[in-house]
Formats: structure tokens, sequence, C-alpha cells
């Protein structure tokens, strides 16, 4: 398998490796923490550029607005907290200092999602791609594993323009290949499929990827595509596999509501409108327990996978879905 | 810039009291009375204590003093004012709030209007965004000086005071932060709606150095006042200054009152208004 992987490691840890990386190939890259920075890993960073480093304090609509205005001499800040605090805490600073202003601050949100595990609701943001993305001019990046996280680190500090980079706590497989280039909003695919896309972003790639093989031995042949920008939308990509195999799964750590499920799910009801199941949190807040428990209970693992496709392979064929 | 005198200004303070009002009649929308309380603080900023480079505009600023309105609701008087300094066309005041104009409603970079280099309007915001490009600054080794404008009624928002604790907390002495001081919001005196307690003392106790100038709509005096600021500044220490100004100041029925927070003038009252204000040889726009 192309996805077979040594070691789990944190996404955020490849941010804090990516965010280091391009603070020492760009003078201008700057960093903003408030008060998480050991747990965004940004004190290698902090350590070698302690003059480009801005420790806020417990105040994010702040950091927002200097970050915004550091941009102002040319700076390219990049903003660590957690995705609450990155987006519904701040969203007003986002939208008005940084969105509309057309600023080019790069937002990166660890502990995304449910699988931010103990903490429980308060800290579980499960709306911060709908959020985000319906900023315009904000680009959505929820990016898979280490390796992504960090070449995606590597991607955005060379795009101009806004970006709300999304990713999470736990260590997770890390099988994407480190020497890829990340291209913003060109989707990947993972593997070629004929009965049913299935579109995956964030920690649901490899689940993703886990639901193939058993989709596999049971004679479905599923096509992964590796959404990591959720907007822009790599429609091209997503519209050629639809064409082929008619139907479609969405998977996201995220509300069904506002998620990459629905950014595709709109997409395609205007060009090829084809049967999709949501394997997406089903407008629900979270709760305290261990990631995998609540990717189980809350029906973002990988049986949940296998059974969406399936019942959008069932509606292709014209069956009903009873679920 | 032509190097005005005093005198001059006055008279230029008269003509963009004009543009005021004119330009709110002309949208039948906008913010009169703020705009009139500002016109002595905007004037000293723009045409006498900073320096600045009018064309061609540049958002980075690189050796220039920067300013933030962050009561983003008073862009009769910042717009007049950049349009002034030659940012851009004069005639250009005739588009405020008006469909397909870069003078937006409050101010923006949406439409790239030059002078503006952060949109405001949703308050409490600027003064993180000057902190923001004073670093920036510093990061640049560029000695020039940010400044920012806030309403006291913005005050109210708690962003604010991250900011004010984070200015002092770093050291960003090289920047100056006014507060327009006139003790209106749009539901009444701020000393009613909410009160401020003492403003000095306040600042002072985040660790900020406090310059107080009673006579904010006497352009000498706010002019001595910001150099005063200056030579605070780079000490250390962030710089306020608390400018006393009247609502509406320059038009007698709009003075003393919240009422012309946000409301435009009828032809009549406009007739009042430009009557208190002659003509000037800037002309009118």
């Amino acid at each position: 398998m192309a996805w077979n992987f040594s070691e789990k490691k944190e996404t955020r840890a490849g941010f804090g490796e990516g965010l280091l990386e391009v603070g020492k190939e760009n003078p201008n890259v700057v960093a903003l923490c408030a008060d998480l920075t050991e747990s965004l890993k940004m004190d290698a960073f902090a350590k070698a550029f302690p003059e480009r480093f801005f420790q806020v304090g417990i105040a994010e609509a702040n950091m927002m607005g200097i970050a915004a205005g550091l941009t102002i001499g040319g700076k390219i800040p990049f903003t660590g907290t957690f995705a609450n605090f990155s987006t519904g805490r701040v969203y007003d600073q986002i939208r008005q200092s940084i969105a509309y202003s057309g600023k080019n601050v790069k937002i990166c949100a660890s502990h995304a999602g449910l699988t931010l595990g103990e903490d429980g609701a308060t800290h579980q943001i499960l709306e911060d791609i709908g959020l985000m993305k319906m900023l315009p001019g904000m680009t959505v990046i929820n990016t898979c594993d280490f390796n992504q996280t960090k070449n995606a680190v590597k991607a955005i500090v060379n795009h101009i323009g806004p970006v709300y980079l999304r990713f999470g706590r736990p260590a997770v497989p890390n099988f994407t290949d480190p020497n890829a280039p990340f291209i913003i909003g060109k989707a990947l695919h993972l593997t070629e499929g004929e009965d049913v896309s299935i579109f995956a972003t964030g920690h649901l790639v490899y689940k993703a990827l886990q639901a193939y093989e058993i989709l596999k031995d049971e004679g479905i042949s599923a096509e992964v595509i590796n959404i990591h920008t959720i907007k822009p939308l790599d429609t091209e990509a997503i519209l050629k596999s639809v064409s082929k195999t008619g139907c479609v799964v969405t998977a996201e750590e995220h509300n069904k509501f506002g998620g990459m499920g629905e950014s595709i799910a709109g997409y395609l009801s205007t060009v090829y409108p084809v049967p999709q199941e949501f394997v997406a949190v089903n407008d629900q807040f979270g709760e305290s327990g261990k990631p995998d428990e609540l990717m189980k209970k809350y029906h973002l693992d990988v049986p949940d996978i296998v059974e969406a496709a399936k019942r959008a392979i069932l509606r292709k064929k014209g069956g009903r879905n009873n679920c | 810039m032509k190097n005005y005198t005093i005198e001059e200004l006055k008279v230029l303070s008269t003509q963009i009291r004009r543009d005021i009002i004119r330009m709110v009649f002309n949208a039948q929308s906008g913010h009169p009375g703020g705009s009139l309380g500002c016109v002595e603080v905007l004037v000293a900023l723009y045409f006498k204590i900073m320096k600045h480079q009018p064309q061609p505009f540049n958002m980075d600023g690189i050796g220039e003093d920067l300013f933030f309105l962050s009561n983003g609701h008073i862009t009769p008087v910042y717009y007049s004012v950049l349009a002034r300094s030659g940012y851009f066309p004069i005639s250009e005041l005739h588009t405020f709030r008006k469909i397909n104009s870069r003078l937006q409603g409050h101010p923006a970079t949406h439409e790239h209007l030059p002078g503006i280099r952060i949109a405001s309007g949703s308050l409490g915001q600027g003064m993180s965004v000057a902190i923001g490009a004073a670093l920036a600054k510093k990061l640049n080794k560029d000695d020039r000086t940010v400044f920012s404008l806030h309403g006291d009624g913005e005050l109210q928002e708690g962003q604010i005071w991250e900011a004010t604790m984070f200015a002092a907390g770093k050291k960003v002495d090289n920047y100056i932060a006014i507060i327009d001081y006139n003790n209106k919001q749009i539901d009444g005196n701020v000393e009613d709606v909410m009160p401020l307690g003492n403003l000095k003392l306040k600042f002072e106790a985040f660790g900020w150095k406090v310059v107080e100038n009673p006579d904010g709509n006497q352009l000498e005096k706010v002019i001595e006042k910001l150099n005063e600021c200056l030579n605070l500044s780079r000490k250390q220490q962030p710089v306020v200054l608390i400018n006393k100004t009247e609502m509406g100041y320059g038009v007698d029925f709009m003075m003393g009152t919240h009422k012309w927070h946000g409301k435009a003038p009828n032809e009549e009252q406009t007739k009042l208004a430009l009557n208190q204000l002659p003509e000037t040889p800037f002309g009118d726009f």
C-alpha cells in the first residue's frame, strides 16, 4: 500500500517543524501565540527567533489585530492557538481586520474537532471550517498527517492572502509522502475506484483509506481523494471522479452543516447531482472522552465510512436510503 | 507637502468642516458629530506632525508615520483630510457612501482607496492593528511613529484593554494612541451609558504615559500636545493623548448633544450649518 506508515505523529508537530523551516528561509515570517506555545509546538520557532515571536497572553482578539497590523510593513504573521479560539472567539476580528482588509495572515489552528478529547465540547470546535469558508478571500486547509501539515506550512507562506490552516491534537498515522509538494487547492488522488468517490479531509483521510480496504474485500472499488483544501475547492478533481463513480461519500471531523461535505454537495448540485452520504457530526456538540471513543460514538469511524459508501451505491442504483 | 501656517490650517479646518457637512448631506447618511469634533487632531497629524507620502500610496508605509482610525465611523473627516492631503482627488468626496464608490461608509482597503491601511467600523480593533504595525516598524528598524485614534465610547470594548496591556507589557514605545474624549456615544453621555472612570489613572495603571489636552478643538494646543507625546515616546512606554473635544464643533446646533452622532442634516439644516462655516480659498469639492 502506498499509505503504509512507520509511525504515528501529531499534525501539530508538523506545523511546528514547518514553521521553524519557513522561519529560517524567510526573515519576514513572524509568529504569535496566545499562551499555548508548547501545545502548538511553536517553542522551536520562539527559541530560534525570539525577536520574531510574540507571546500575546490569553488575548486572542488582540492577537488577530496585531497580526493584521504586522502585515503592514511586509511581515507574514502565523497565529497559533486552538481552533476554537482561532475562529469562533475572534470571528469579527478576522472578518474585519484580516479577511475584509485582505491581510496576509496565516491563522494556524490546532486541537480542531472531537479528537481534542477529554477537554470536552467547550474546546472541540466543529464549526470552524464553516465559519472560515464563509469569509470571502479566505483559503481553508485541513491537513491529514504530520508530513502534509509541514508541507502545507511551506506552501501557505508563499500564498499571498489570508489562510486558515486547521490541524489536530493526537498522534495519527504519518502516511503521506514527505517530499510531495503541497499545492493549495489541488486534491490528492489516493486510490483509483469505480463504484464510489470518497472525499475525505483531515483525520478522516486515513480512515477513508482503511474503509477502502474493507470495501475492496467486499468487491467494492472506492476512489479515495484527499480534499486538504476546502476553499478553494478542487472542483475539477471532484467532477472528474464523480462523473466516473456516480456517487459520493464525504468524511470530515466537523459538523455536517458548514463543512467540506456541504461545499461539495453545493458544487455538485449545480453541475452533476448524484447521491451523497455525509460522514460528519450530526449537528451536535461533542463531549469528554478519548479521541477514538469519540470518533466512534459520533460516527466518524471506519465502519461509518464503509456503511455510507454502501448506502451511496445503493441510492445510485435507485434504492432508497432508510438511514 | 506644502508647509502651511497655523492660520492657513485653521482656514483649511473650516473647509474640512464644510466638506463634512456637504458629504453627509449629499449621502443623506453618515456621522457628522464625531467628524466635526476630530477636525483639529486630524489636521494636526496630516499637515504638521506626521511624515507621510500621499503619492504613490504605499501600503507598507516604510519610512512613514502611520495613522489608524479605529473609530471608523468618522469617515467624513478622514476622507476629507486624506483627499486634501493629496491621497485621492478632492472631487471623489462626491461619491461618499454611494454605490460603486471607493469611499465606503466605513474605511476599507477593499476598494483600494489610497491612504487606508485597514478596515475599521466594528469598534475596538484599531489599537491592536496599530500595535502590530508598530512592531513591524521595530523589526524593520524603521524609526517612524504609529498613531491611532479611538472614540471614548469605543473604550468600552474589551479588546482595547487587551491591547493596552500588551503595548505597555511589551514596551511598544513607537506608538501614540489618541482618545477622542467627547463624552458622547450613540445612546447618550458616555458617563451615563457606561462610565469610563478616571481614564488617566486607568492608562497609567496599565503602564502608559498619559498626556491630557483640555482643548482638543484648538489647533495650536493639539499640535503642542502631540509634540509632547512624541517627546515622551521611545522611552520604553506607549503614550496616550486624552484629547478633550466637543462633538459637532463648529456648528452650533450640532454641539453639546449626541443627537448628531449618525444623522444627516436636511437642506435647511445644511444651509444653517454652512452659514457658520464660510467658504474658503481651498474651495468646495
